[in-house]
């Protein structure tokens, strides 16, 4: 993994100033009773969302799989299929660019469902408890003195247009703008488009690019290995043979095809007008409620729409999985915030970070309390 | 003369008390500067001046360091000519050169993290401030934390008096 300068820095490398936290906190009761030390845990053993983590939080995935399996199992048996049976043949009758051709598409497809399914969609960690707690301030300052919970929604101009932001009651915080709160995996995502049961993980912002190219190079593929087939069988015996003896599998692959076909022309659509699923499904910019009300993050070129969902700059995943937790904070049980809320220890660890400031801090007090 | 004197005699004493003194300051307060969606989804921050934040720091200061940063954020997720070619080439190798090479993104947030600790040590950190990168707080806000001199009486002038008294 690259190194990151803005990474949680490992208080283990630094020394810290404050007190070194009671020695029985870092030492777990080993099976024979004897004390062994805790090897420090990373961030995403504590994070709260519905996801499950592989090869040390390098891979996330959501809880629920869904139907992955069966859809890299279809793929990859369609694919094999397709090889052993029908390429020979072709091969010998057409000519060699057919397996090359298929290979390539099979690749393709595999990597970018492999890269939709275990790359973060633009999860939003949780909101810390100070923040929640300035929010909390914030939302009762409005001076709602009745028994009624204050509102929860505040409103924001996004290009001259009135737009509603939502407040999460899960992630404590008010979703910024066309960011959803997933159900399923229990996070708040950027720019949800919808949870795909196919790939076993949320839709959005961070991992949309590998999606459209998933569908898109899926329908490509699946296109052709319909195209391949039923020239084999043309050839070998004849088209109006072949529909008379298999129709029912000929069928079923044609709308298979015209499926993905679909949805991917659906998903062009989106992009091309900067639409989420989400947003076409509820009808957020249809206009339904008689207001004349356009997309506001619509760059009304498609040209420029296209390439600002599939070509803008690969934003960060913001949560940090693999960054380690203070060493001397224990962590809660599920339902916690990612952000450990001891304030002292957080301000210790700022301190850890910046002690060299604190130095410099120190060394600067007296100018900045001069002897009048 | 005489104060500076006296101040010079206070600092070997200030020096050799670093740990008491880093002991001494402790967390008063957090401000949070929230995002600024007014043009729509880019990472903007709000420019208001936060009201905890008069007695300790300028306003100029204030803006300009969060200006700098909004110039940042803006610059890494600029749409250009170079976004495009990079889009086109990551498409053709099946995304995997995102597993090789830094992204843009990645390149200009590790500018932010240096800018915010270079503003931490020449600016905030003398008036008892210090800012946690947004990075941490996954995009949503700046924290700026507010310590004060646990020697004082809890107030920020009550420190300065204090100080004032001994540095005499």
């Amino acid at each position: 993994m690259k190194s990151r300068e803005y990474q949680q820095i490992d208080p283990k490398a630094l020394p810290t100033p404050s007190q070194s936290p009671p020695p029985h906190q870092h030492l777990a009761v080993g099976g024979d009773g004897r004390k062994e030390p805790m090897t420090p845990r990373r961030k995403w053993e504590v994070f709260p969302g519905k996801n499950r983590f592989f090869c040390d939080g390098r891979i996330m995935m959501a809880r629920q799989s869904g139907v992955f399996p069966l859809t890299l199992g279809l793929i990859l048996v369609t694919s094999g299929l397709f090889f052993i049976f029908d390429c020979p043949f072709l091969v010998k009758h057409l000519t060699r660019c057919i397996p090359a051709v298929g290979g390539a598409l099979f690749v393709f497809v595999l990597i970018t469902l492999l890269q939709t399914s275990f790359t973060d969609p633009g999860i939003l960690p949780r909101a810390t408890p100070e923040e929640a707690a300035d929010i909390e301030r914030q939302i009762d300052d409005t001076g709602n003195t009745s028994y009624r919970p204050p509102p929860r929604t505040k409103e924001v101009l996004i290009n001259q247009q009135v737009i509603k932001l939502k407040y999460c009651f899960t992630c404590k915080m008010f979703r910024p703008p066309r960011t959803s709160h997933c159900s399923l995996c229990d996070n708040c995502v950027e720019r949800f488009d919808h949870h795909c049961p196919w790939v076993g993980n949320c839709v959005g912002k961070r991992n949309y690019r590998f999606f459209y190219s998933f569908i898109v190079s899926l329908s490509l593929l699946t296109a052709f290995i319909f195209g391949c087939v039923t020239t084999h069988l043309a050839l070998r015996k004849g088209l109006m043979f072949a529909l008379q003896e298999s129709p029912v599998e000929l069928a079923i692959c044609f709308f298979s095809v015209w499926s993905i076909l679909g949805l991917s022309g659906f998903h062009t659509y989106l992009v091309a007008s900067n639409l989420t699923t989400n947003e076409d499904i509820k009808g957020s910019w249809s206009g339904k409620s008689g207001d004349a009300v356009t997309n506001p993050y619509s760059h009304k070129n498609i040209f420029i729409n296209c390439c600002s969902v599939l070509c803008a700059p690969m934003p960060p995943s913001l949560i940090d999985r693999r960054g380690f937790l203070p060493a001397d904070e224990p962590a809660r049980a599920s339902g916690a915030d990612l952000e450990l809320p001891n304030p002292n220890t957080k301000s210790d660890r700022n301190v850890v970070g910046g002690s060299s400031i604190w130095s410099l801090t120190c060394r600067n007090l007296p100018l900045i309390f001069p002897c009048s | 003369m005489l104060c500076c004197f006296t101040v010079f005699i206070f600092c070997p004493t200030q020096f050799h008390n670093l740990q008491e003194l880093r002991h001494s300051a402790s967390l008063a307060n957090k401000v949070f500067i929230q995002r600024d969606y007014s043009e729509g989804t880019t990472c903007r921050f709000q420019t208001k001046f936060p009201s905890e934040l008069e007695s300790r720091i300028e306003l100029t200061l204030f803006e300009e360091t969060v200006k700098t940063l909004n110039n940042f954020y803006a610059e890494a997720e600029k749409i250009g000519g170079q976004s495009y070619l990079e889009g086109c080439l990551a498409c053709a190798t099946a995304y995997l050169i995102f597993l090789c090479m830094e992204t843009r993104y990645e390149k200009v947030l590790k500018k932010i993290a240096k800018y915010i600790q270079e503003q931490n040590e020449k600016i905030y950190a003398p008036r008892g401030l210090l800012i946690t990168d947004p990075i941490e707080r996954g995009m949503r806000v700046i924290e700026i934390s507010i310590y004060e001199d646990r020697g004082s009486s809890g107030s920020s002038s009550g420190s300065s008096s204090v100080s004032g008294s001994t540095a005499r």
